[in-house]
C-alpha cells in the first residue's frame, strides 16, 4: 500500500483558492449598484441568451461570474429554494439574507470537501419599498459572504473597476447614469463597450410584484 | 430550509409540482377511494365568463361563494392572473380550486424562472389540463374544479380561450367561454350580443350584462353588491398584459345596466 504524500492544509486551501481565482479571472466582470428605483446590475456579456443576471423571486435578483454551468446550477437551486419557501410559508418570508447564507454554506462545503472548488463569485441582491434599503450580498468561491453597501463589483479585475465605480457613484442616481458608469468602469481606460457587449437588468421597485426587469440590448439606448 | 441539489438523474427540471413531490409535499389533496361523496355544504364558487375582443380577451367572474343554500362569502375572487399574459377563472369547490390556482401560478412562474423564458400559451393550457386530470378522483367525489383559461398568445399576437372539464379535457373556444352554475344564462347573453373584433369597452359591457343576467336568474351567482361596494371582477389581457378594471368603473357599468333594466320595467307597468 502506498502512503499518500502529506500536504499541509494551508497549502491545500491556498491551491484551491488559486485555482478558483484563476478560473474566475478568465471571465468578464459585473457591476451592481443602488440607483433611484432599486438595484442596477450590468455585466459584460456578449451573449443574448446565456445570462449572468437573473430573477430569483419577487424582490430578489441573482448574478454570477466565472464558470457558467456552475453559477447557473446555483441560480436554479436559488429559484427552487425561494419558490419552495414561498409556497410552504408565504411570499414575504422569502428573503435574500437566508438565501445568501445558504449559498455560503454550499460554496464553503464544496470548497473544503470536494476535489475542485466552484469557480464562481455570486451576488444576491434584494430591494424593499424604501430607497436606500437595498441589500447586496457578495459571496465568494470559498463561502465568504460580504454585505456590501451602495455598489459591488464581481470578477477578476475588480480592483480597478471598483475604483472607477466608487468615484462615480452617488445616491439616487438615474438608470441612465448607472448604465454609463457601469459601462465605463467595465471597459476600463483602453476599451469601448457597445450596447451589444452588455447585459443589463434591474430590480425596479415601481414595476409591481415581480421587480426584476431585463433590458434587451436594443432597448438599452432608450433607458 | 437548505438549497435543494439534485444529481443528473433525479433533477425535477422546471416542473414545480414534481419538485414539491421530491420534497415530500403532495400539492393537491389526494382523495381516498373509500371516501363518501362530499355533502353539498362544501363551499362552491360560481359564474365566470370570458370573451375575445380586438386586442385580446376580457374575463369576468362574480364574487359569491355558496355552501348549499347559504351565501358563505360575498367577496371571494374567482378570476386570477396566471402570469403576465394569461388569467384563469374558476368554478366548483372553492377550496381545491383556489389551491389549484395558487399552485398553477407558481408552476408557470417557476418554469419561467428556471428556463429563462415563459411557456407558450398552449403549454400553459396543457399544464392546467394535467392538474385537472390529477384532481379527477376528488372531482368524482364532489370536489370538482372547472376553470376557464384565457390569455394573449404573444407568438400568434391574438387572444385565446380554453374551456376544461373535470377529466382534464381541454377545448379551445373561438369566441367566448363560460363556467359555473350561472354559465348557461351568462353564455346566452354573450352569445346574443357577441360580435367579432369588439372594442375593450364593448366587451366589458357585454360581460357585465351577462353577469347581471346570470345573477338575476341563478341564486348562486352574485351581482353588484351596492350595499357593501363589492363588484364582480373584470380583467383585460392584451399585449400589454393582465389588467384589472377598476372597481368604480365596474360599479358604474352595473349601475347603468340596472338603471336601464328597471326603467324598462317601470315603462311596462305604466
Amino acid at each position: 500500500m502506498t502512503t499518500p504524500f502529506y500536504v499541509a492544509p494551508e497549502q491545500m486551501m491556498k491551491d484551491r483558492a488559486d485555482y478558483a481565482r484563476k478560473g474566475i479571472a478568465r471571465g468578464r466582470s459585473l457591476v451592481a449598484m443602488s440607483y433611484a428605483d432599486g438595484v442596477f446590475i450590468c455585466a459584460e456579456n456578449p451573449s443574448q441568451t446565456l445570462h449572468k443576471v437573473s430573477e430569483i423571486y419577487d424582490r430578489i435578483a441573482f448574478a454570477g461570474v466565472g464558470k457558467y454551468n456552475e453559477f447557473d446550477q446555483l441560480r436554479i437551486a436559488g429559484v427552487r429554494h425561494a419558490d419552495l419557501k414561498g409556497f410552504t410559508y408565504s411570499r414575504e418570508d422569502v428573503e435574500a439574507r437566508s438565501l445568501a447564507n445558504n449559498y455560503a454554506q454550499m460554496l464553503g462545503q464544496t470548497f473544503t470537501h470536494e476535489m475542485k472548488p466552484m469557480e464562481v463569485e455570486i451576488l444576491v441582491a434584494e430591494i424593499t419599498d424604501t430607497p436606500g434599503e437595498e441589500q447586496l450580498f457578495h459571496i465568494l468561491y470559498d463561502g465568504t459572504v460580504m454585505d456590501e453597501t451602495n455598489f459591488v463589483v464581481l470578477g477578476g479585475d475588480s480592483e480597478s473597476i471598483t475604483t472607477t465605480v466608487a468615484e462615480g457613484w452617488s445616491a439616487g442616481m438615474s438608470a441612465r447614469d448607472a448604465l454609463e458608469l457601469s459601462r465605463s468602469a467595465l471597459a476600463g481606460p483602453d476599451r469601448e463597450l457597445t450596447d451589444h457587449a452588455l447585459e443589463v437588468a434591474m430590480l425596479d421597485r415601481n414595476v409591481g410584484r415581480r421587480a426584476f426587469r431585463r433590458i434587451a440590448d436594443t432597448d438599452i439606448a432608450s433607458l | 430550509m437548505t438549497l435543494p441539489q439534485y444529481g443528473p438523474g433525479a433533477d425535477p427540471g422546471p416542473d414545480f409540482t414534481a419538485f414539491l413531490r421530491r420534497n415530500g409535499i403532495e400539492p393537491m389533496p389526494v382523495a381516498s377511494p373509500n371516501a363518501p361523496h362530499s355533502p353539498t355544504t362544501i363551499t362552491h364558487g360560481t359564474t365566470c365568463v370570458a370573451v375575445r375582443y380586438t386586442d385580446g380577451v376580457v374575463m369576468a367572474g362574480d364574487r359569491r361563494a355558496t355552501s348549499g343554500n347559504l351565501i358563505s362569502h360575498r367577496s371571494i375572487e374567482k378570476v386570477f392572473p396566471a402570469d403576465r399574459h394569461s388569467a384563469v377563472a374558476i368554478a366548483g369547490a372553492a377550496g381545491p380550486a383556489v389551491e389549484m390556482v395558487r399552485l398553477y401560478q407558481l408552476q408557470l412562474e417557476h418554469y419561467e424562472k428556471v428556463e429563462g423564458a415563459p411557456l407558450s400559451l398552449e403549454g400553459k393550457a396543457n399544464q392546467l389540463s394535467q392538474m385537472l386530470r390529477g384532481n379527477l378522483q376528488a372531482a368524482m367525489q364532489g370536489l370538482a374544479v372547472v376553470p376557464i383559461f384565457a390569455g394573449y398568445d404573444v407568438a400568434r399576437e391574438t387572444g385565446r380561450l380554453f374551456e376544461f372539464d373535470i377529466t382534464g379535457g381541454r377545448y379551445e373556444e373561438a369566441d367566448y367561454a363560460a363556467t359555473g352554475s350561472g354559465s348557461l344564462h351568462a353564455e346566452t347573453v354573450v352569445k346574443v350580443g357577441y360580435r367579432r373584433n369588439m372594442s375593450a369597452d364593448d366587451a366589458i359591457n357585454l360581460l357585465a350584462q351577462s353577469l347581471f343576467q346570470a345573477a338575476d336568474a341563478d341564486s348562486a351567482t352574485g351581482g353588484a353588491d351596492n350595499l357593501r361596494g363589492i363588484y364582480p371582477i373584470i380583467v383585460t389581457i392584451s399585449a400589454e398584459g393582465y389588467e384589472r378594471v377598476a372597481d368604480d368603473v365596474v360599479g358604474e357599468r352595473f349601475a347603468a345596466i340596472a338603471e336601464a333594466f328597471s326603467a324598462n320595467h317601470r315603462e311596462v307597468e305604466a
